[in-house]
């Protein structure tokens, strides 16, 4: 399931789903990523996320095959936010299901690093100080590259 | 025509996040649309920078690749990640 949308992300709602729905699993992995407060220097106004109405969810779609060819998994669901997002709000929420744990923490790693890298989103800091479009930073790459 | 949309910091650097171009004869494929858009908006190679991508109806080409009358056009700077 894959969910791009400008809502609000309830993660604990979206896990309990997420948990009612599996059947047959040993392990869930959930994961939610919150807008920083901060950056390195300065207090974050807001995050601006713009996603591609078309390619975003095709390239979401292809990570998760990418996944079910990697682990045997059972499950797996991504929600995304879009548009203007506070500090403190969810922008992401990952979660994976298999019968065995490795499988699951490793597909939501994997999902992770293709999010914060490969994903086809773009992001504009906002900041006391204005506002930037930011990239990736090198490790996030480094992270990514465990894969191939 | 075509439609040209420009996406995260594209559409602050041409001040719009899409628009409507007429089909020149010039402009073939997608590095003579590259030129003749960074050229129009003083975009001192932005828009000929290989990492920002291009799509043509919803999908990213290996340039140059021909456009036609009617093509949706899509560039896309590197991503931010979610």
């Amino acid at each position: 399931m894959i969910d791009i949308s400008p809502a609000p992300i309830d993660a604990a709602q979206r896990f309990a789903a997420f948990e009612r729905r599996i059947t047959g699993a040993g392990a869930i992995v959930a994961f939610t990523g919150l807008v920083r407060a901060r950056n390195a220097e300065e207090t974050i106004v807001s995050l601006f996320l713009q996603a591609h109405p078309v390619l975003t969810r095709r390239g979401l779609d292809e990570a998760l095959a990418d996944a079910c060819r990697k682990w045997p998994l059972l499950d797996h669901e991504i929600g995304h936010r879009v548009g203007t997002i506070a500090p403190n709000e969810t922008i992401v929420f990952v979660a994976t299901a298999a019968v065995h744990r490795r499988a699951a923490f490793a597909a939501a790693d994997f999902l992770m690093d293709y999010l914060k890298t490969q994903a086809i989103f773009w992001k504009k800091e906002v900041t006391s100080r204005g506002a930037c479009w930011i990239e990736p930073r090198p490790e996030d790459y480094d992270d990514h590259g465990r894969w191939n | 025509m075509l439609t040209v949309t420009y996406y995260g910091k594209l559409a602050d650097l041409t001040g719009k996040p899409a628009e409507t171009l007429a089909l020149r004869p010039s402009v073939a494929d997608t590095h003579a649309l590259r030129r003749l858009l960074d050229a129009r908006y003083g975009a001192e190679g932005v828009l000929l920078d290989p990492r920002v991508r291009i799509a043509i109806n919803d999908v990213i080409v290996t340039e140059p690749f021909a456009i036609a009358a009617g093509d949706a056009i899509a560039f896309l700077p590197i991503v931010g990640g979610g």
